[in-house]
């Protein structure tokens, strides 16, 4: 529950990466969210704790909910569910291979038929056919993903266990004294599965919170991850998590400058196919986009994927 | 043969000193024109050689005079995304000498001095070899070790990469001949930039340097031992190193990529990731050597090896250019490896034996060896 909440602002702020020129403080300033920081740098993992310069940037009292550490000591004092929790991880990894091997195929058919020269009906179906295939392998992995999310809770009953509503219990306190929530970057499932693990997002409710790079993948409806041109690997953007569906109307790319090819329009066409009506938005240095719900209210240097391949200007308002 | 582009290139020298120096401020030297690539010379000499070190190639090829005029030169088909290195040989009054290429001021720096580089279509020097002010860096120590087993001093330098957390387990790299890849291939760079990056993980880097290159590095031994039973136990009293094999590298260059082979195969279990570039594999299935006795024991450990190759190591990455004579030993060592039952990528680029066809392969090799948390990290 939020100390300070005004409805009137933005309650989620999505930026692009900080660690070269952050920019946080600037635009909470820029956007009235003020007062006292709850920060998570989970993503960071042994480096949570390194937070000095953030601190230094965002100026106000900030409290680091410490979300990597709680894990970890959870991890110790309950055993159980530490193994639970890896043999959940091996089978998502193991799913995820599984998964990766039709997505191959079912992303190889759609950018062969969307780079294909020509028009006509039949070009046309089959382009709209493979999207389709590709949508629906998205949708059946995401939703294996969440029933498996969900029958883990259940079965190591998460929120009743001891350590996990003392730390709960804990940050819900932390949290009580400020008016910002910030999610940092860094290990995305790591960032999601504290985030998870300690109810954090639900716990903060529709308080005003800013995120970037995987702290803002984190909290979409699905976690993409993606390279395009990366030095080992098929560079097939994935669907690897489902989100905590912070917002629907946007799926974000951090680091899009450097990790997409938003010069090929086969693939940026792809891509925004892929997360419709979800709007697929590149997020780099200095550019951020805030929304209230799932209303775009105002951004900097916001872009959005088109469904031709093209990046165009984020609309506002929608 | 003539392209219209030689033809200019000649008619300007025809028309005097003028002429020909605008026509070559507007072109780069060597020339890419028309599929070929032209050297060029302008100078007194009675005979100019193009001196170069591409296999298959005549070591030395003579340059075309025009007549009355001070041009010289050579048209030679490479094919594209090909990086040479070259001299030139000029000879004049029956004295000759090997000189860089005046016109060229690319240039590729090893032991040895400096060769003139040439490069055609498609060929890039990779951006994440040079300085990027976005990377961060990492820092290097030395630490001094007395060896038994080489019966000497050896001071070793220790890159440790940026954010370095004594609480935290890295894996490590043993790098032979470390100080020239420091400053021929730009290793410092290319770590920082790919660790920064998250396409390796973050390694500790241990850069070591022969004493007598030739015997140490020849599968000798002695050097095994120093670097298995010397150099990593005091490492892992330093440093928290990984405990696995699969955490523990060797790489090196030439003899530096026989000496990781070698000491890997001498010491089954310790060392599970071999970066080996150009290895200077000679061996014979029959009959004597044609390398030279310097190479007698390089031959006999390969021989042996060829006969048992056991499981070095987990993971192997081995590269070779196409214009370096050992790109037969290099091809024929992958599917054995393989066969042994190692994963092995194999990279053959049109380069040759040098430096920084060795840095040009290192995004690879160190990605797949050390792969880092680039597809799981956004930060």
């Amino acid at each position: 529950m939020p100390g300070r909440y005004a409805p009137s602002v933005p309650i989620t702020v999505l930026l692009g990466p900080q660690r070269l020129q952050p920019t946080i403080a600037a635009v909470a300033d820029q956007l009235g969210l003020t007062g006292r920081v709850a920060l998570v740098t989970a993503g960071w993992q042994e480096l949570e704790s390194a937070d000095a310069e953030l601190r230094e940037h965002l100026g106000t009292g900030v409290v680091n909910l410490g979300l990597y550490r709680r894990a970890e000591e959870v991890f110790g004092d309950d055993p159980e569910l530490a193994e639970a929790h890896r043999e959940r991880q091996d089978r998502l990894r193991a799913l995820q291979s599984l998964h990766r091997v039709r997505l191959r195929h079912t992303l190889d058919a759609a950018r062969q038929l969307m780079g294909r020269q020509g028009k006509g009906e039949d070009l046309e179906e089959e382009r709209e056919a493979a999207l389709r295939q590709l949508s629906d392998l998205d949708t059946t992995h995401a939703e294996r993903l969440k029933a498996l999310h969900r029958a883990w809770d259940d079965q190591v009953g998460l929120a009743t266990r001891p350590s996990i509503a003392r730390h709960r219990a804990e940050v819900a306190e932390l949290m009580a004294g400020v008016s910002v929530l910030a999610v940092a970057g860094g290990h995305v499932v790591v960032v999601l599965n504290r985030l998870r693990l300690f109810d954090v997002v639900g716990q903060w409710g529709d308080g005003p919170l800013i995120a970037w790079s995987a702290g803002a993948m984190a909290l979409a409806r699905r976690v993409f991850v993606y390279h395009d041109n990366p030095p080992q690997g098929p560079a097939n953007a994935e669907v690897l998590e489902t989100g905590l569906g912070r917002y629907r109307s946007v799926q974000p790319f951090p680091h899009a400058k450097r990790r997409l090819r938003l010069d090929d329009q086969v693939r940026t066409s792809v891509l925004a196919r892929r997360v419709a009506p979800a709007d697929a938005v590149p997020l780099d240095e200095g550019e951020w986009v805030a929304l209230d719900g799932d209303r775009v209210t105002s951004h900097q240097g916001g872009r959005r994927l088109t469904a031709d391949g093209s990046v165009t200007p984020l609309e506002q308002l929608r | 043969m003539m392209t219209p582009t030689v033809r200019r290139l000649r008619a300007a020298a025809r028309r005097g000193e003028p002429a020909l120096q605008r026509f070559l401020e507007r072109h780069r030297v060597p020339i890419q024109a028309e599929g070929l690539t032209t050297f060029v010379f302008v100078g007194a000499a009675d005979r100019v050689d193009l001196e170069h070190w591409i296999y298959g190639l005549p070591g030395t090829q003579p340059f075309d005079h025009v007549p009355g005029t001070n041009l010289w030169h050579l048209s030679v088909d490479l094919p594209a995304e090909s990086r040479i290195e070259y001299k030139l040989g000029i000879t004049l009054d029956g004295r000759r000498s090997t000189i860089l290429d005046p016109l060229n001021p690319r240039l590729a720096h090893d032991p040895f001095g400096a060769n003139s580089v040439c490069s055609t279509e498609g060929y890039r020097t990779p951006e994440w070899a040079g300085p990027d002010p976005e990377s961060r860096p990492g820092s290097i120590e030395q630490i001094e070790i007395e060896s038994a087993a080489l019966a000497g001093r050896r001071t070793l330098h220790v890159y440790l990469p940026a954010r370095f957390r004594p609480g935290r387990r890295y894996p490590l790299l043993v790098v032979h001949d470390g100080s020239d890849y420091l400053r021929y291939s730009s290793l410092r760079n290319v770590l920082d930039n790919l660790i920064t990056r998250l396409e390796v993980a973050p390694l500790i880097v241990a850069l070591t340097d022969p004493g007598q290159r030739l015997k140490e590095y020849a599968a000798n031994p002695r050097h095994a031992r120093h670097i298995t039973e010397e150099v990593l136990p005091l490492l892992a009293d330093h440093y928290p190193l990984v405990e696995e094999p699969g955490g523990r590298g060797l790489m090196g260059a030439s003899l530096g990529a026989v000496a990781s082979l070698s000491t890997a195969w001498m010491h089954p279990g310790t060392w599970g990731r071999l970066m080996l570039q150009s290895g200077s594999f000679a061996f014979t299935d029959i009959g004597q050597t044609r390398r030279g006795p310097e190479f007698e024991p390089v031959v006999t450990w390969m021989n042996r090896f060829r006969a048992d190759p056991g499981e070095p190591a987990d993971r192997v990455y081995v590269s070779s250019g196409v214009y370096e004579s050992l790109i037969y030993e290099n091809r024929s060592l992958v599917p054995m490896l393989q066969r042994a039952g190692m994963q092995v990528l194999f990279t053959e680029s049109r380069d040759g034996h040098n430096w920084e066809n060795w840095r040009d392969r290192m995004r690879q090799g160190l990605s797949y060896l050390f792969p880092g948390p680039l597809w799981l990290t956004y930060e």
